[in-house]
């Protein structure tokens, strides 16, 4: 009993959860990981299953095998030693997919320069962060995890499941294509921060750019220079298939390392935006680049220039009816991916907080009010979408034989305020069960007594003879 | 019968009915058509849920002249009333977000001059919601059609912020929105300890050390406490020189004139708390300075439920969409709080706790608390008639009854589910359309190629 309480402590938690986090291991390196199903099967019985793609079916069974979703019909036969979970009544659909997000980010924004395609966001992941579970308990299974929006270029994003409890290397989604962060309008302008004095936050300096004019002219320039600089290395590669003599590689850049992968479309870029003039000026700026943009994020006004959106082929990633809380998001509006998706743009909501992550269905069920959605599309604007958004769609995002086995079993249709998550799989393997958090929770409360009483614990007075630490001398007023 | 006939295609048709003439003037323009005449209305034919009573699968609500006249399956519908057909729709009592700022606040970032939600200084007793709320701000109009009827919207900062008012969502000027316009006194007590609450932005007691921080505590404490003192003694020497005008004329003072009514129990007092040892301190305040206490904020109520109920002190509860605060918390911990509260008897209600924007988060925050342990019937209190009750409407607003002002939603469905449709929308009797900034930005691009 020795052991000392901490509010913030992840100790307590792992001692308390289904499943305690292994070592946080960093991830030095970025080999993705493969993913080895070691657990048992899983047979659901008796679903209403939300495919999503292939429609709804009625008292269905579905088979979770080798991290796989092996089987879909009726009366499946159990394999030898599978787990059985009646799903009498319940709702199953596919793992929610959260296109933008911050969470197990021990760090954000590298800020300091107006292009940081150097840094990677899965160089600062902790996988014991707790709103994991939290996530998964809203039935998130998948998350994009992006560098922050401080400037024009930002970081080399992270595409994650959320195995709580297992090494953050077995948390990078296999074979998931790499990204890139950029970012437009106020948040890179700085102008916000100029006029908020925010206590015991040191002010943000002025840094190039600080209008939407030098946002263009910074993107230009360093796709300029990248592909410069590809051209360099693709002069050097002739060369050498020719076997001439004496030739020197040009110097690695690992600023536009990333960059030339996006000109070549091996590397998707997601960026924030919000104003649809800012969209526009970087649609065509890839254009004259030959370069895609995978996915406009936040995007709130990409509903007045949706063709043009479309016409390039860029997904959206938006918020259900977030808007106001900045001058750029004043022209929001909730009908924004309805009108999307009429002109053919993949669009999906988005989370990009701990806190809305954990209840994206209700967020997707608003645009069935706001713009008419059916119930099939407003689920693929948290599932199937976003897994094209990140380029995953052949493996999770629906419920079809043969994807991973990513699901979530519902009390209720997911789309109702009254629904709540019964267990999440992640490849087959339960990562959240509401009956096993409910039935430890005396044991949580219990130790959680035990150790406040625990010695260590106890205000220094109560233990004097231990000597280590001195109360102050009482001030007078 | 002679009545006018509306059809399903709902909120055109009341448009029409409305008097159209724009109010151009106000600050960031006005996206919020005003609403029609008062009159004699009659929705036939819905389901209606008075939440005083029980269901009506199929009757009639008549309207008239800003009140509910009646209500039931064979309420005769006046002459000369405009009928509403109420096939397939459900009437409900317009529900009250009593935990947010609207009207106050515009864009928080990057455009000041949009916001009046705080005064300058720690004691601010005097400056009233009222006069600072814009019924031209768009959050009235895309608020008000989820259902959202009347709001109680408060000053934020300081130690005293202000008054807060009760404005129904609907009206070209503040004295047509009103409700009660100085319904509760703002009271934001340092906090007991380090941390809690917010990002920085509360009020916070600072100083390097415990003893520090407790001593500045006490400190504002004490000047909270002779604020009201005074307040007390202003008030008998009023009383004193209106029963006798031999006396002196005492000086008049509006600072203290406004505490007035709350120092006296009249109205209540919101106190800002949300960890349990600030609920226990804001009480223990309130029962000192004998002011009639309402606790908000309120995410750890449902720890010391039993201590509430004795006290009987609500609570407008604001955190049931938060994460959990501490990391060993159940990961449903706010979620499930209205359950324990209703359990335990602690009279509260589900407010948004956003400044207004996104208050229209409203319904689906009690549909939340419902998913976890709350009843369906007691979610829909909790955003209905327990916040008129406890701020001291309930016998204006908050259910379908006979006498009361007629705030009703009329939906398609389900009013805590996202996915329901508002059809038909009546604030203080008169037909409100349900055209806002929203719309009317779908509609100028949804089509465009």
């Amino acid at each position: 009993m020795k052991r000392v309480f901490q509010f913030s402590g992840a100790a307590m938690l792992a001692a308390a959860y289904v499943i305690a986090p292994a070592a946080s291991a960093q991830r030095s390196s970025a080999a993705p990981a493969t993913s080895v199903s070691t657990v048992g099967a899983t047979l659901i019985r008796n679903a209403t299953v939300l495919t999503v793609t292939k429609g709804t079916m009625q008292n269905t069974d579905i088979l979770l095998q080798n991290g796989k979703i092996a089987q879909i019909g009726k009366n499946l036969p159990a394999p030898a030693g599978a787990t059985i979970v009646d799903a009498t009544g319940k709702f199953v659909m596919p793992g929610i997919i959260d296109p933008h997000s911050h969470m197990m980010s021990d760090a954000i924004n590298e800020g300091s320069l107006s292009v940081t395609s150097m840094v990677r966001i899965d160089d600062v992941l902790n996988p014991t962060a707790v709103n994991i579970y939290r996530a998964l308990a809203g039935g998130v299974t998948s998350i994009n995890i992006l560098h922050g929006s401080a400037n024009t270029i930002g970081g080399q994003n992270a595409t994650v499941k959320l195995k709580f409890g297992k090494d953050v290397n077995e948390m990078m989604f296999p074979g998931a294509p790499p990204g890139i962060k950029f970012a437009l309008g106020e948040n890179v302008t700085r102008k916000n921060q100029n006029s908020i004095n925010i206590p015991g936050q040191p002010a943000v300096a002025k840094r190039y750019p600080t209008s939407r004019m030098g946002q263009e002219e910074v993107l230009r320039d360093a796709f300029t220079r990248a592909r410069d600089y590809k051209a360099s290395w693709d002069d050097y590669k002739v060369r050498v298939a020719k076997n001439e003599k004496g030739l020197l590689a040009p110097r690695r850049d690992l600023e536009l390392e990333p960059l030339v992968e996006v000109l070549e479309g091996k590397r998707l870029v997601h960026a924030h935006s919000y104003r649809a003039d800012e969209m526009l000026m970087l649609l065509n700026l890839a254009d004259d680049f030959g370069f895609k943009i995978k996915t406009l994020q936040h995007g709130l006004e990409g509903y007045k220039i949706a063709s043009e959106i479309a016409k390039h082929g860029a997904g959206l990633s938006t918020f259900a009816d977030s808007w106001s809380y900045k001058l750029e998001a004043y022209d929001a509006i909730p009908y924004n991916v309805a009108i999307l998706m009429r002109h053919g743009v993949v669009a999906t909501i988005n989370s990009d907080s701990d806190e809305r992550v954990r209840r994206l269905n209700i967020d997707a069920a608003k645009l069935m009010k706001y713009g008419g959605l059916t119930e099939e599309e407003a689920l693929k604007t948290i599932t199937y979408n976003g897994a094209i958004q990140l380029g995953v769609e052949k493996r999770v995002g629906s419920i079809e034989v043969g994807k991973d086995a990513d699901i979530a079993i519902w009390s209720a249709h997911p789309l109702s305020v009254y629904a709540n998550v019964d267990k999440t799989f992640i490849d087959g393997e339960l990562f959240f069960d509401r009956q096993k958090d409910l039935a430890q929770r005396d044991a949580k409360m219990k130790e959680r007594a035990d150790l406040e009483k625990a010695e260590p614990n106890q205000a220094p007075r109560a233990v004097p003879a231990r000597g280590v630490i001195t109360p102050l001398p009482e001030m007078q007023p | 019968m002679m009545s006018r006939a509306f059809t399903l295609c709902a909120p055109l048709c009341v448009a029409l009915l409305v008097a159209t003439a724009p109010d151009a003037s106000a600050q960031l323009g006005s996206y919020n058509p005003p609403p029609g005449a008062r009159g004699t209305y009659a929705i036939k034919g819905a389901r209606i849920v008075p939440v005083s009573g029980a269901e009506i699968a199929s009757g009639t609500v008549v309207i008239v002249d800003g009140k509910i006249q009646s209500l039931g399956v064979n309420a005769t519908v006046p002459v000369g009333a405009n009928v509403i057909d109420g096939k397939g729709l459900v009437v409900y009592p317009g529900m009250m977000d009593a935990g947010t700022s609207l009207g106050l606040s515009e864009v928080s970032q990057g455009a000041a001059a949009t916001v009046d939600v705080s005064e300058t200084g720690s004691f601010n007793p005097n400056a009233q919601a009222f006069f600072g709320i814009n019924p031209h701000s768009a959050h009235v109009g895309v608020t008000r059609v989820v259902g959202i009827t009347h709001v109680l919207s408060r000053p934020t900062g300081g130690i005293m912020s202000g008054q807060a008012a009760i404005m129904n969502l609907a009206g070209s000027t503040a004295p047509e929105m009103v409700v009660v316009q100085r319904a509760a006194l703002v009271i934001e007590l340092p906090r007991s300890g380090f941390g809690g609450r917010g990002f920085g932005f509360a009020p916070t007691t600072g100083g390097a050390n415990t003893q520090d921080v407790n001593r500045t505590r006490q400190r504002q404490l004490d000047s909270l406490r002779t604020m009201l003192k005074d307040a007390e003694a202003y008030a008998q020497v009023m009383d004193a020189y209106a029963k006798d005008k031999t006396l002196p004329r005492p000086k008049q003072d509006v600072v203290l004139a406004s505490m007035v009514p709350f120092i006296r129990g009249l109205s209540p007092v919101l106190l800002i708390a949300d960890r349990t040892t600030d609920i226990r301190e804001a009480v223990a305040f309130a029962e000192e300075m004998k002011l009639k206490p309402i606790v908000v904020g309120g995410r750890e109520a449902w720890q010391i439920a039993a201590y509430l109920k004795q006290h009987d002190v609500p609570v407008l509860l604001s955190s049931v969409m938060d994460l959990p605060s501490r990391e060993d918390d159940n990961y449903d911990v706010n979620y499930s709080a209205p359950g324990i509260l209703a359990k335990a008897g602690v009279r509260f209600a589900i407010t948004s706790g956003d400044a207004g924007a996104e208050a229209r988060n409203l319904p689906y925050t009690a549909g939340m608390a419902a998913a976890f342990g709350l009843s369906k019937d007691d979610a829909l209190k909790s955003v209905t008639l327990w916040p008129a009750q406890i701020l001291g409407v309930g016998d204006k607003l908050g259910t379908i009854e006979a006498g009361k002002m007629a705030n009703l939603v009329i939906t398609d469905g389900d009013v805590l589910e996202a996915k329901t449709n508002t059809k038909f929308l009546f604030i203080d009797g008169r037909p409100v359309p349900l055209d806002t900034k929203h719309t009317a930005l779908f509609e100028q691009f949804k089509d465009r190629k």
